[in-house]
Formats: structure tokens, C-alpha cells, sequence
């Protein structure tokens, strides 16, 4: 039998209008419970107003190894970067 | 006794609930289970000292000679508590705390949404602030009594021996005295024996959940909220708590 409560990746948004951010992970039986520990563990100091919990488990991720094939190519890809615009006073900030 | 006697003594038993079991929660800091819960319950404790803070400074006011909320905790002995004897009874192991923050919760939470309704504005006010936090405790402690209630068959039996250790310490919250009954007739504070009725529903739903038997057994220790007949735990817990202020006098930091 398994005794270890599984991992959870946690997810807190700061403030209204922002994304929420990865802020750690933590153990808890169910994603309930999941939810109450993270408010508990990464909430005390008033750092937010929405809570996203997902399993570790259920998360797919690139692999190390893969790096070179999956982001190397777009580093001499500078034309991708729109820096090459001359932006109208008028317009502002982009 | 005149209704100031009475209100200050009233006070003095809500701040004394939160602060006895607010430093028995606070033992577990660094012990408990897992991480996550240790936290937690650090949370737990410091939003019930944070309670006492607001009802033994209250208390103080009252009694009008100048007496602090540090002056009531770190300076009175045993037999001037007026706890209930269910948050002094020691923890246990982490399923018996859990079971002693149920049966409290579900009663605080009941005892403070009446008292946010109070004629007093000032105790209304700290009740108003107290029922978020205790909403939360409330939600988290018989979340973790039903998980561990209906979990593995050692989580059940430590659950159940939990249940039947700590039951007699439950008709104490609801057993009105003089003092509760002349602050629910000023409109002060909540009927008492009001409450239960509203606690039985909500324990006999956890326990069903939990697959927890209620014991049957009526009998209700009592003597903790008067003040005449503490269990010898109370006086154990006091010479930890208040040891600094005892060996030295006035110390602060």
C-alpha cells in the first residue's frame, strides 16, 4: 500500500486580473484538502485571492535532454522578434 | 454579582478558551505528521491567540483596573481560568487534537455567529472578525476527523477512541450558569442550550461521514468555565506557558 499522500503543484493568483503563478508544491490526500494546505502553507501572508491545485502526476513536461531540438532552433531566428517596426510617436508604448 | 461581574467573567471564559487551546495547539509546532499540517495548525493557534488578544483585552477594559491581556494570561493561576475542560485535556495523538478542534470548532462557530448578533457593538465586533477564522477551522478539523473517521482501520479506531475520551467533555459548552443566562437575557450573548441543537446536527452529520458511533453516555464533566474544578492538566499546560513571565518578571521583547 501506497503511504504517501501525492504531490501537488500549487498555483495562487496575487491579485485580480493577473495569471495565476506557480508558487511550490505540497503533499495532501485529495485535491480538497490540497486546497486547504496550500492556503494554509503558501497564503499567511495575505499573497492571494484565487488557488489552482493540480496533481504533479498529471502534468506533462519536456524533457531536459530534448533542449537543444526544442529551443535552439529560434535562437538565430531573430526576424521573429518584431523589432524591426518603427512605431508612431502616436501610438506609444507597445 | 452586578452585570459588569458578570460581563467580565463572560469575557474571561471566551479568551480563556482560545488561549488554553490555542497553546495546546501551538505544542504540536515542529511535531505534527506531516509539513503541511504542522503549518496549519500553527495557523490555527495564532488565530485563537490572536481571539484571546482581542476578548482578555476587552476583559481588561471592563474590569477597569487596568489589567492587560498579558496581565490575565501569563499572571493568573489555575483556579482564576475559565476555560472549558475540553481545550485544556492534552492532545493526545494527532487524531484525538483533531477530534478536540471538531467539538470545539463546531461549537465556536455556532457561539460566535450568535454573538456577532450581540448588543454589545464591541463584542460583536470581535465575533464578526473571530467567525472567518473560525469558519476556516470549522471546515478544515472535520474535514480531517471524517478523512481519518472513514480512512484505514487504525486511522477509525484512533478516531473512535478519540470520540469516546472526549465526549463527556462536550455538555459542559451548552450547560448554562448564572452568568450565561443573565448575558443571554441583556442580549449579550447567544442561548446556550439553543446552540446544541444546531451542534448536533452538525456532528452527527460528521460522524456519519466519518463512520463514527456518537457515544451514548449523557454525563458532562463541568467545572472548567466556573473555574471550581479544573482537571490537573490545566495547571501542567500553565507552569509551560508561563514559565518566562514567572522566572522573569516584566520581561519583554
Amino acid at each position: 500500500m501506497k503511504t504517501e499522500w501525492p504531490l501537488w503543484e500549487v498555483f495562487i493568483r496575487g491579485q485580480h486580473g493577473l495569471n495565476h503563478r506557480h508558487v511550490g508544491s505540497l503533499h495532501a490526500p485529495d485535491a480538497e484538502m490540497a486546497i486547504k494546505n496550500a492556503r494554509d502553507v503558501y497564503t499567511r501572508r495575505n499573497e492571494g485571492v484565487s488557488i489552482w491545485v493540480v496533481e504533479a502526476a498529471h502534468i506533462s513536461a519536456s524533457s531536459p535532454s530534448d533542449k537543444g531540438p526544442l529551443y535552439e532552433p529560434s535562437e538565430s531566428k531573430v526576424y521573429r522578434h518584431p523589432t524591426f517596426f518603427d512605431i508612431p510617436d502616436e501610438a506609444g508604448h507597445m | 454579582m452586578t452585570d459588569r461581574d458578570a460581563l467580565f467573567e463572560y469575557l474571561l471564559r471566551l479568551g480563556d478558551n482560545t488561549l488554553v487551546l490555542g497553546h495546546r495547539v501551538s505544542e504540536w509546532c515542529g511535531h505534527a505528521p506531516v509539513l503541511e499540517e504542522d503549518i496549519a495548525l500553527a495557523n490555527t493557534a495564532l488565530d485563537l491567540i490572536g481571539q484571546t488578544q482581542m476578548w482578555l483585552g476587552l476583559a481588561g477594559d471592563v474590569e477597569g483596573e487596568g489589567r492587560s491581556a498579558d496581565d490575565f494570561a501569563m499572571l493568573r493561576d489555575v483556579w482564576d481560568f475559565r476555560n472549558l475542560l475540553l481545550v485544556e485535556q492534552p492532545n493526545g495523538d494527532f487524531g484525538q487534537t483533531m477530534m478536540r478542534q471538531c467539538l470545539f470548532d463546531a461549537f465556536h462557530f455556532d457561539l460566535l455567529s450568535g454573538l456577532a448578533g450581540s448588543t454589545d457593538d464591541r463584542i460583536a465586533a470581535i465575533a464578526a472578525k473571530a467567525l472567518k477564522e473560525v469558519t476556516y477551522h470549522v471546515d478544515r478539523s472535520s474535514e480531517t476527523v471524517i478523512g481519518l473517521g472513514d480512512g484505514t482501520e487504525e486511522s477509525h479506531r484512533r478516531m473512535q477512541a478519540a470520540l469516546d475520551l472526549l465526549w463527556p467533555y462536550v455538555g459542559e459548552m451548552f450547560m448554562p450558569d448564572a452568568v450565561d443566562t443573565a448575558l443571554h437575557e441583556a442580549g449579550i450573548a447567544p442561548d446556550l442550550p439553543a446552540l446544541r441543537a444546531s451542534f448536533d446536527t452538525r456532528i452527527d452529520e460528521i460522524l456519519r461521514q466519518a463512520t463514527l458511533v456518537r457515544p451514548d453516555n449523557a454525563y458532562a464533566h463541568s467545572g472548567g468555565k466556573t473555574g471550581v474544578r479544573h482537571s490537573e492538566h490545566l495547571g501542567h499546560l500553565l507552569t509551560q506557558m508561563q514559565w518566562l513571565q514567572r522566572a522573569y518578571p516584566g520581561a519583554a521583547w
